[in-house]
């Protein structure tokens, strides 16, 4: 069965006020502000209508929506008309049913009638309205001003994911308005007049547009003027099932429309709290990658790297790996192997991994991606606040009154929060953003910032220092918070520190770059603007100071009294699906599910107890010491679940080092990766699309992936697991996801009363969920902080060891772009490399022309650790000395280039910082001519008899 | 343990100091200490309590945090 979700026609309103009226005989009450067509529909009353839907707001253009109120003249449009008390309103009359036909009828003069092979035959509203009304003849003739299908204007097929029919378009304006109301993106709009009157991509095709290709028209358009590429050549799914999407951590919710075990389309769920109902390019259109012909969809093995891979049962590749992990720890010792779990993999996945290494191995030897982008938050919101989680939910942001975004790029990397953020600057609130690249939020369509504090890499710990400091000297604080929520003593040291001179935005400016006078009033505004909100991405983790400036941003929030409460808070954008939720479910060595430490004998005993197994005590080895362990010998065997740390890990060549050291690496993914060149066992992994199982946002919000077709290689990963666990010697018998959810639930207090059917029940919820909040916790520390009296902690600014200087006199910073996702093993593997076929690298003007550097010119690329050859793109987005790359093509070798300066508290890698210097070239770097070489080499593959 | 790595856990554990150093010496020594207890893995403290006393650019909180790692 198909899902259908109720459109009210305009939005539901939100009112302590209710007016109560009658339509059609029927009484009905309904919030103040709510349109007559949203009552009716809380009737079941249908009112015809083609320009409203209850994602936009009402335009009444369409004249088929009209009604009579009792003691009124005329036909009003029921989409702009307000339920009011008392009013008595028809919607169906014989004068109504007149005019609504005129109305359609004209629609329809100006439309081919190509019904029957039309794409969106059977889910067009065009074609309802006409049944609706009772449309029977069209009495005007073809041509001049009607109809011309010798003279239609051609169809724009330049997008790869939808086409636009300029014949079908009624000019109903919905797809202008929702890139304007939803997506805020302002790429469409109406040109010429008259019956000439079409949709426009500014003039040019949609490809070559500033569409950023959302799907939010596409939703929108009532008819088959632009329509998914994917319908017109299936036609229409049967049926759906609401899932999670598999790319960034807004973790948006979908219907998956199918017909048989084809995904037909991913259409956005309006019930969706983490999007109610928007979605971006990757999650709407790219996920081509789940069904591409280099999923590996069997097992294999080979006793050498150099080997070619050997397909074989899935009996003979456990069993294989369960032997090498045995043969290894006999030999090397109990702590000799380990395993990292995925940000992309499902909690339930992840939590068996976990437990795989606990008590199977027997060790604490298990990390996770996080390693590498959010360890920083874990540890520094846990010091400061008492829990490792951003504080509120996306909604949030629609009662923030001044925002701070800083070391995130969200238009690019977190696009569904962007569009209502933007949604909400469009609605007065001031921005701040800081960023060392003059990112889109900027200045963007009717959208800017009030201050781009555009600081040098590796300087945020003196810029949030100097934010404090005038909020700390100018009498800024919110001291009746500070004394009723925070330990007061310690917020006393840290005024004092704070307000030192050295720390003040003037000291700082030598640092930071940033004039000391656009610090002081960017302080002034987040402290005195209303509604105080910070939202931060990896701009901000992945530091050697990312800990502490995590930390620095947790003391803004508590200075100015903005934390719990809606509007407010510290919210990391977390940059996987499923980044909160691999922590929350014990990937750290140090700690088990719900962030409690090994060492804890209280808390293991609970564990030992239910597992049937004595665990370590032991903290083990995170991922760079493990790498490190393995150069050095002493780490011989890796399971990798869901990760290519050979692409995204820095300093590739030690990491490689580490991964070449080790007898035994087994992966378990959909693709051959790059960490894959290095393995010995490949267990094939399962898409979001094939497996049950739970994703946790960066709200904390806890959402369903519910399996829409069969696993390509016949199993989902928890089963695999546990089968590597069987043969390990430890017994687990899981009969399904949901199994695996309740032991979370009996051993995580956070997740105590989360269960699959309390999650098909409410849809979602968001951790803590348990007796105290059945329901879960939209907003935390809102009478108290979760370690009770929020802890002021010392920042104090120290410079990365990582120095430009005359040899490397650039600072290079890396991130993502809209069309890709981290290595880009899925997106790469979509029609989404038209947008980004190369990493290239950003310079600016000055540093371009200094060094004879063009736009599409080929650069070396140069550090102390590598060097790789890319194009460049000549951009006044950058700071003069600071060049930008992404890391989403492997053959870029980004990482060659990186280093292994890390966060002094979490380990997580300093990619923002690395000195380099740019010059022309004719060839592409060492590393990468030895890549070209060894690919199709390492990834040969001998397959099984048959 | 290869001086490398003994090379880089006292680069680390400097790290560690440099952060707690604004607490003054005894705190910081103590952060410091903590810190390592709960985070590194004990072969790492091992390695890096085994080699203290040849490591002459230890920050000062990190030498003092030396007496209170566990191995």
């Amino acid at each position: 069965m198909l899902i259908e979700e109720a459109d009210f026609g305009t939005p539901i309103r939100v009112s302590e006020t209710r007016v109560t009226l009658h339509i059609d005989g029927e009484s009905v009450s309904v919030p103040a502000g709510t349109s007559v067509m949203a009552a009716a529909m809380q009737l079941g009353t249908k009112i015809p209508k083609l320009c409203a839907t209850d994602s936009l707001e009402p335009f009444g253009s369409c004249r088929l929506c009209l009604i009579e109120i009792e003691g009124r003249r005329g036909t009003p449009a029921s989409c702009t008309t307000l339920a009011e008390a008392g009013m008595v309103v028809r919607t169906q009359t014989d004068r109504l049913a007149k005019l609504r036909k005129g109305v359609m009828e004209l629609y329809i003069s100006d439309h081919p009638l190509d019904c029957l092979t039309c794409a969106a035959n059977g889910d067009c509203e065009l074609q309802d309205m006409a049944g609706a009304v009772g449309l029977r003849q069209v009495r005007y003739e073809t041509g001049d001003n009607h109809f011309d299908a010798a003279h239609a204007t051609p169809k724009d097929r330049s997008n790869p994911y939808f086409d636009y029919d300029p014949s079908k378009c009624i000019v109903c304006n919905r797809c202008v308005r929702a890139c304007e109301e939803v997506q805020g993106t302002f790429a469409l709009t109406i040109t010429a007049k008259g019956f000439d009157s079409r949709v426009s991509a500014g003039g040019t095709d949609f490809l070559s547009s500033e569409c950023v290709s959302c799907g939010a028209c596409v939703q929108a358009c009532p008819t088959a003027t632009l329509i998914e590429k994917s319908v017109v050549a299936h036609g229409q799914p049967d049926h759906s099932k609401v899932t999670t999407c598999a790319y960034c951590g807004v973790g948006c919710s979908f219907k998956a429309e199918m017909q048989g075990d084809r995904l037909v389309r991913m259409l956005p769920l309006k019930a969706g709290k983490a999007n109610e109902g928007h979605s971006c390019v990757k999650g709407r259109f790219a996920w081509g990658y789940a069904t591409h012909k280099d999923r590996i969809v069997k097992p294999m093995i080979r006793s050498k790297t150099t080997d070619p891979w050997r397909e074989v049962s899935w009996g003979e590749a456990i069993a294989y790996a369960a032997a090498e992990f045995k043969r290894i720890q006999a030999a090397y010792g109990r702590d000799s192997v380990g395993a990292i779990t995925s940000s992309r993999c499902t909690n339930e996945e992840v939590f068996l991994v976990q437990k795989l290494v606990r008590a199977a191995f027997g060790n604490n030897n298990v990390d996770t991606c996080a390693r590498v982008c959010h360890s920083p938050t874990g540890y520094g919101l846990s010091k400061t606040f008492g829990t490792s989680a951003g504080t509120q939910d996306f909604k949030s942001v629609e009662q923030a009154d001044v925002i701070i975004v800083i070391g995130a790029n969200p238009t690019d990397g977190h696009p569904v929060f962007a569009s209502r953020l933007k949604k909400r600057l469009r609605q007065g609130a001031r921005l701040i953003v800081a960023d060392p690249r003059a990112i889109d939020l900027v200045k963007t369509p009717h959208v800017r910032a009030s201050h781009h504090l555009q600081l040098k890499p590796g300087t945020n710990v003196a810029l949030v220092n100097a934010l404090a400091h005038v909020i700390v000297t100018e009498g800024l604080v919110d001291e009746a918070f500070v004394r009723q929520r925070c330990d007061l003593r310690e917020f006393e040291v840290w005024a004092r520190f704070i307000a030192d001179e050295r720390h003040s935005p003037e000291a700082s400016e030598v640092h930071t770059g940033v004039p000391a006078a656009e610090v002081r009033a960017a302080a002034r505004l987040f402290a005195t603007g209303g509604n105080g909100a910070i939202y931060y991405g990896l701009g901000v983790t992945e530091h050697s100071q990312g800990s502490t400036m995590v930390m620095g941003l947790a003391n803004l929030a508590m200075a100015t009294g903005n934390v719990g409460r809606p509007g407010v808070g510290v919210n990391p954008l977390r940059g996987q699906n499923n980044v909160q939720g691999s922590c929350d479910m014990g990937s750290f060595p140090h700690e088990f599910s719900g962030y409690r430490h090994v060492s804890d004998d209280a808390t293991r005993n609970m564990f030992e107890t239910l597992w049937g197994v004595d665990l370590s005590p032991e903290q083990g080895l995170r991922i760079p010491n493990m790498l490190d362990a393995a150069v050095g010998g002493a780490f011989k065997g890796l399971y990798v679940q869901g990760e290519d740390i050979a692409q995204s890990d820095p300093d590739t060549i030690h990491v490689t080092a580490g991964l070449a050291a080790m007898e035994c690496v087994v992966i378990q993914d959909l693709f051959l990766n790059e960490t894959a060149k290095y393995a010995h066992v490949f267990l094939p992994g399962a898409s979001f699309l094939e497996k049950d199982g739970t994703f946790t946002n960066a709200e904390r919000r806890i959402n369903r992936v519910r399996q829409v077709m069969s696993p390509l290689a016949g199993k989902q990963e928890w089963a695999v697991t546990q089968e590597l666990a069987n043969a390990l010697g430890y017994a687990m018998s899981y009969a399904d996801p949901a199994e695996i959810m309740d032991e979370i639930a009996a051993l995580t207090p956070t997740f105590a009363g989360v269960s699959y059917a309390k999650l098909d029940e409410r849809g979602s919820i968001q951790w803590p969920c348990n007796d105290k909040a059945p329901n879960g916790t939209p907003t935390m520390h809102v009478d108290r902080f979760v370690r009770g009296l929020g802890k002021f902690m010392l920042t104090e600014y120290q410079p990365t060891d990582e120095r430009a200087n005359v040899r490397f006199p650039l600072i290079l910073t890396t991130g993502r772009i809209l069309s890709q996702y981290n290595v880009g093993a899925q997106t790469r593997r979509t029609e989404n490399t038209v947008w980004h076929p190369e990493d290239v690298l950003e310079i600016h003007p000055f540093d371009a022309e200094l060094r004879g550097i063009r736009t599409g010119d080929l650069v070396a690329v140069a550090s102390r650790k590598g060097e790789v050859s890319l194009k460049a793109e000549v951009s006044e987005r950058m700071q003069p000395g600071v060049v930008y790359t992404t890391f989403h093509h492997a053959l870029s070798g980004v990482n060659v280039v990186t280093t292994e300066n890390s966060d002094w508290a979490t380990n997580c890698p300093e990619y923002k910082v690395t000195a380099v210097e740019v010059r022309p070239t004719n060839h592409l770097g060492r590393w990468q001519e030895r890549f070209q070489l060894e690919d199709a080499l390492r990834k040969r593959v001998v397959e099984a008899a048959e | 343990m290869s001086a490398n790595d003994t090379e880089k856990l006292a680069h680390m554990a400097n790290q560690i100091a440099a952060f707690f150093a604004v607490y003054g010496e005894e705190e910081a020594a103590a952060g410091v200490a903590e810190h390592i207890n709960r985070f590194w893995s004990r072969p790492m403290r091992a390695a890096f309590v085994a080699a203290g006393g040849e490591q002459t650019d230890l920050a000062p909180a990190a030498a003092r945090a030396l007496a209170n790692i566990k191995t």
